[in-house]
């Protein structure tokens, strides 16, 4: 428990000092421009959504690369439901936020309950066939969006024009922008920017939240199936349970990250949640080492933030050159990604006696390259 | 662990900040797309942002209020993109702090930063968006072209008119506000002047559509005598190539979009014949095009085309605003833009109507020989009353 | 009807394509069980060097010039890939599995990325090997002709690309069946340790697999180029390679006659969904796949391996 309060100052202070340098605090210092700030703000939605996809490729061993579909569902339906169902914009402030929470979680759900029907007939699948299954679904997710348009003439010729107008709104492969931007609040002297400490704080939740989920009963049931299904299933874990149970909570963390996503970005874009995107989350998974929340921590973060950096210090041409072959070096030099199965002291088991988690599958011997 | 730790801080402390402040210096945007598919449109561009910079500045920079000020040109590249220009048009006014925006070059990347512009007060210029939606975002955002709903109808005008055709089949990409209003204009142009448009298809451009085949073939079922498409100059000399590859021998119309090289340089001696509307010629006598097609050439060694033309002219437009409007904020720009009045530039006499567009003629080139052609020259006044924007 | 014929034989030229990449990337999976993500890009990268050593031999005749572009462009493509083997992967080879993978993607990204700078930003000598961001025209390597008959077109390059399809996938086939080399590949496909016993050079195995896989992938890119004469940037591999890998999957991930029967199939399910909708016709590869996994898990010719306890 002495750890998880010193995790709890450090993450205040965290949010104190990016506060201040971003010049809230009532001391005038921009060190960190507004640029900067949705930057932090895309780095906190890339580490929810990479633990999302921690929990099923890492813990639970399967291979799903479909994260942007799920992602795609939470931020479309927050936006429409922001922009032509409530309008948020008109409610007073305190209404908004508890709508803005409402709606995130509304969009997780969605995307949970579709990871959970996505897990159910896919389990049939191992391997790299589950793989291009839920890339084929994220896929199908971008093109249903793309196509809203023809959707909309449908819903009409068949009469639901109440139907047809919020789908008409989201605008196809013209992309969706023009929702509600949150302001800050002013206290006394100080700004607090709304955004940024939602973000903040539900990736702090994200992380506290997953890592007991990975230190329950559930979390060993995950290990296990992960190490050897069948060897799980003879000392009565039930491997389908798991495995749908833990395809919906990916969905649901990435229909969150989605949901944030469109408020931080503002303009949502089929396009943006192509299967490129998911591979985006792949690569911070693997960098950051599978089974770690650490490592998926600091790859989301430090990876997200690296190509604005090159952007800042003048590599904007070579930035996305540099980044790859950062990468390559980091897998050749780290071949079990940053932080292995290690984990923050924060982040570590909870006490001595219960296991640790350890790297329980034995890759040298099995699908070796 | 030790390592991973190390490696991370770095990260984090490298990517602390840097920030430098130089006064006497108006900071400018520049937005356009140097690489992606319509390269050729933004690299024009943004040397004719830099051109009209450099000129200012030998002249001793522009005179705000009492002091002369030298003007410092912050360009990025939006390549087509709304995401990307979203991002770089948050860096030019977050980060950089700029006072005004030239650009973005096409709708839907215009759609995508304007509202940033009005929302922080930054007025915006495009020189060629040309989708009526753009400007209504707000009273920060002007252009310097004309609008689609013109551009449509000379277009319809002159394939009904002067071709002579009456059946027409539209090709457009359904994911560009650009494409698919230019092509909706121009079928209710072509509609009303008494034109049977047969066919009207789409397509959702992936990553760059190369086979527009499958389209094609359902259009040329239709039996038209001309194809309109709105699409840009590489998917335009890929569609001039499979409509002959598929036995379709009728005319080719197109918009701006068509003005680049690489129109005959991809499409040979399938895009002969070819007509388009288009900003401007650089045929035009006038002694500001042909002042400015001579500083351009150069420069760059090389002719400026419509897009560059109407980089340098959206230059003009904002240099004289912010002139007059006497201190350097985004307000005062923007209510000197609107008295904007009688304004010769490059590009036309600028004045701009409430919507904040304005009134200039088009023209309408043809590819002879593997050159642009001037064929004709179309103000508003010139087109039957019932198509007149 | 002569709509439908239309279409259904340009639905087969847009397979013939689609099976030309999907051969190169199956094969590098059945052999040593990678996703390579990095395939689409070196089929990009061979579509390009194929755009430049064709351009110079056009002086020599059409024939002569695709050739040697031919020649050109796989054998540049096959060292490539023998070199990023090396590089990015063969490291790997004991490493959790998912390092090779990220990799892989890591080189994909590198390639599109480095290729798509334009010159200008490049310091001298590599100035000379970027493509840059922008299009560039695929010079005619052949004398394309047109042939008509009851109102249905098709040309030349619809008959090449068919027959190329074919045509490498029963070499490919022979060369893994009936030769030394195809016997190392499937001996290291079985179990590297006992090819090694056996005294068969693995890595040697592993590199001239990627430089044929490499070399299939320039050949698909050639044949790419010549069909569309454009070839838009270094990125556009990536969608074209999504499909190969589809079709790959969709005929049975490491099979060579699934993958040309995979891309048959997505071309012309593509080419008709598109004349309805285009967007329907991106969906329509993936809705197949997920029907055709969900019924057939191991895809259509595949046999699915029963796991041992």
């Amino acid at each position: 428990m002495r750890r998880g309060g010193t995790a709890l100052i450090g993450a205040g202070a965290l949010y104190g000092v990016i506060l201040f340098s971003h010049g809230d605090l009532g001391v005038d210092v921009h060190w960190i421009t507004d640029y900067y700030l949705q930057v932090l703000m895309l780095a906190g939605i890339n580490i929810i959504v990479t633990i999302g996809l921690n929990l099923i490729n890492g813990f639970t061993g399967q291979f799903s690369i479909g994260q942007a579909g799920f992602m795609a569902i939470g931020a479309y339906l927050t936006a429409m439901l922001a922009k032509l169902v409530i309008p948020l914009e008109t409610l007073p402030l305190a209404y908004q936020l508890s709508a803005f929470l409402a709606l995130l979680l509304i969009a997780g759900s969605a995307a949970g309950a579709v990871g959970y029907l996505i897990g159910l007939p896919s389990l049939r699948l191992k391997g790299d066939y589950l793989a291009i299954v839920t890339l084929a679904f994220g896929e199908v997710v971008r093109s249903v969006i793309r196509s809203s348009d023809e959707t909309a003439a449908t819903l009409r010729s068949w009469g639901l024009s109440g139907l047809a107008g919020p789908i008409e709104g989201i605008g196809g492969p013209r992309g969706f922008g023009g929702f509600p931007k949150f302001d800050s609040l002013a206290v006394g002297g100080w700004t607090i920017p709304i955004l940024f400490t939602l973000v903040f704080v539900l990736t702090a939740v994200t992380v506290v939240v997953a890592r007991n989920i990975v230190y329950s009963s559930y979390g060993r049931a995950c290990l296990s199936v992960r190490g050897n299904e069948i060897a799980a299933e003879v000392v009565g874990v039930d491997s389908t349970r798991v495995k749908v149970l833990a395809f919906a909570l990916s969905g649901f963390l990435a229909g969150v990250g989605g949901g944030l996503f469109a408020f931080v970005i503002r303009f949502l874009h089929p396009d943006n949640f192509s299967f490129l995107k998911s591979i985006d989350y792949l690569i911070f998974l693997y960098a950051g080492g599978i089974a770690s929340l650490s490592g998926s921590i600091i790859s989301a973060g430090s990876l997200t933030v690296l190509p604005e950096f090159l952007r800042v210090v003048g590599f904007e041409q070579w930035r996305l050159v540099v980044y790859p072959l950062l990468l390559i070096g980091l897998m050749l030099w780290w071949p079990s990604g940053l932080m292995g199965n290690r984990e923050f002291p924060f982040l570590a088991a909870p006490e001595k006696g219960l296991p640790e988690v350890t790297d329980v599958t034995d890759h040298k011997s099995q699908h070796v390259l | 662990m030790m390592r991973s730790i190390a490696v991370s801080i770095l990260i984090f402390l490298l990517a602390s900040p840097a920030l430098g402040q130089q006064a006497s210096v108006i900071k400018i945007g520049g937005l356009a797309p140097t690489t992606g598919n319509v390269a050729t449109f933004g690299v024009g561009q943004r040397n004719s942002y830099e051109l009209a910079v450099e000129e200012v500045n030998k002249a001793g920079g522009l005179k705000v209020g009492a002091a002369r000020h030298r003007v410092q040109l912050i360009f990025e590249d939006e390549q087509n993109s709304p995401e990307v220009g979203a991002t770089v048009a948050r860096k030019l006014i977050n980060q950089d702090g700029v006072k005004a925006i030239l650009g973005p070059t096409n709708t839907k990347v215009c759609l995508a930063v304007g509202p940033i512009a009005q929302e922080n007060k930054v007025p915006m210029i495009t020189p060629t968006c040309t989708n009526p939606k753009v400007t209504l975002v707000g009273d920060f955002i002007y252009r310097a072209g004309f609008i689609d709903t013109f551009q449509g109808a000379v277009g319809a005008h002159f394939v009904h008119k002067t071709l002579g055709k009456r059946r027409a089949g539209v090709l457009f990409d359904n994911g560009n506000d650009y494409t698919k209003g230019l092509a909706t204009y121009f079928r209710d142009a072509f509609e009303k002047l008494g034109g049977k448009v047969v066919a009207f298809e789409s397509f959702t451009d992936e990553e760059k559509t190369v086979d527009f085949r499958a389209q094609l073939i359902r259009i040329k079922a239709t039996n038209p005598d001309v194809l309109y498409t709105s699409d840009y100059y590489g998917a335009a000399a890929l569609m001039a190539k499979q409509a002959k590859e598929i036995g379709m021998n009728v005319s080719l119309m197109g918009g701006d979009g068509f003005d680049s090289p690489d129109l005959m340089r991809i499409g040979g001696k399938d895009v002969e014949g070819v007509h388009f509307t288009n900003f401007y010629s650089q045929d035009d006598p006038s002694p500001e095009v042909q002042r400015f097609v001579k500083a351009y050439r150069a420069k760059y060694k090389d002719t400026p085309d419509a897009y560059a033309a109407q980089g340098y002219g959206g230059a003009q437009i904002l240099f004289d605003a912010i002139q007059r409007a006497g201190k350097m904020d985004g307000p005062a720009i923007r209510d000197a833009l609107a008295k904007t009045k009688g304004l010769r530039t490059v590009v036309g006499v600028i004045t701009f109507d409430q919507n904040r567009n304005p009134t200039k003629p088009a023209v309408i080139l043809q590819i002879k020989d593997g050159k642009q052609h001037f064929v004709t020259r179309v103000a508003p006044q010139d087109l039957p009353a019932n198509i007149r924007p | 009807m002569s709509v439908f014929v239309q279409q259904l034989i340009n639905g087969l030229q847009r397979g013939s394509i689609y099976a030309l990449i999907a051969l190169g990337f199956t094969m590098v999976y059945g052999i040593i069980e990678l996703i390579n993500f990095a395939h689409g890009d070196m089929f990009m990268f061979g579509a390009y060097v194929a755009a430049f050593a064709g351009g110079a031999f056009l002086a020599q005749g059409y024939w002569a010039a695709f050739f040697g572009a031919l020649l050109v462009s796989m054998v540049v493509t096959g060292l490539l890939g023998v070199l990023i083997e090396r590089v990015a992967y063969r490291p790997l080879r004991y490493e959790p599995r998912f390092s090779a993978l990220t990799t892989a993607m890591g080189v994909s990204l590198f390639l599109e990325n480095f290729f798509a700078l334009p010159s200008q930003a490049v310091p001298f000598p590599l100035n000379h090997v970027v493509f840059g961001p922008n299009y560039i025209r695929f010079p005619a390597l052949l004398e394309v002709r047109t042939y008509s008959a009851g109102g249905i077109y098709f040309t030349t390059l619809h008959i090449l690309d068919f027959v190329l399809a074919i045509l490498l996938m029963l070499l490919l086939v022979y060369v893994i069946h009936y030769t030394l080399l195809g016997k190392a590949m499937r001996a290291v496909a079985f179990s590297k340790d006992g090819a090694k016993l056996m005294g068969i050079n693995v890595d040697w195995t592993i590199a001239a697999t990627f430089a044929i896989g490499s070399g299939l992938g320039a050949a698909s890119g050639l044949m790419y180029g010549m069909t569309y004469g454009i070839l838009a940037s270094p990125y556009f591999g990536i969608f074209p390679g999504l499909q190969a890998f589809i079709a790959a999957v969709l005929g049975g991930i490491g099979i060579i006659p699934g993958a040309v029967l995979g891309g048959f199939l997505m071309g012309v399910s593509e080419t008709f969904a598109t004349s309805i909708n285009s967007n329907l016709g991106y969906m329509i590869s993936f809705l197949i796949l997920i029907v055709v996994l969900l019924v057939k898990p191991a895809g259509l010719l595949g046999r699915l391996r029963r796991d041992k306890v």
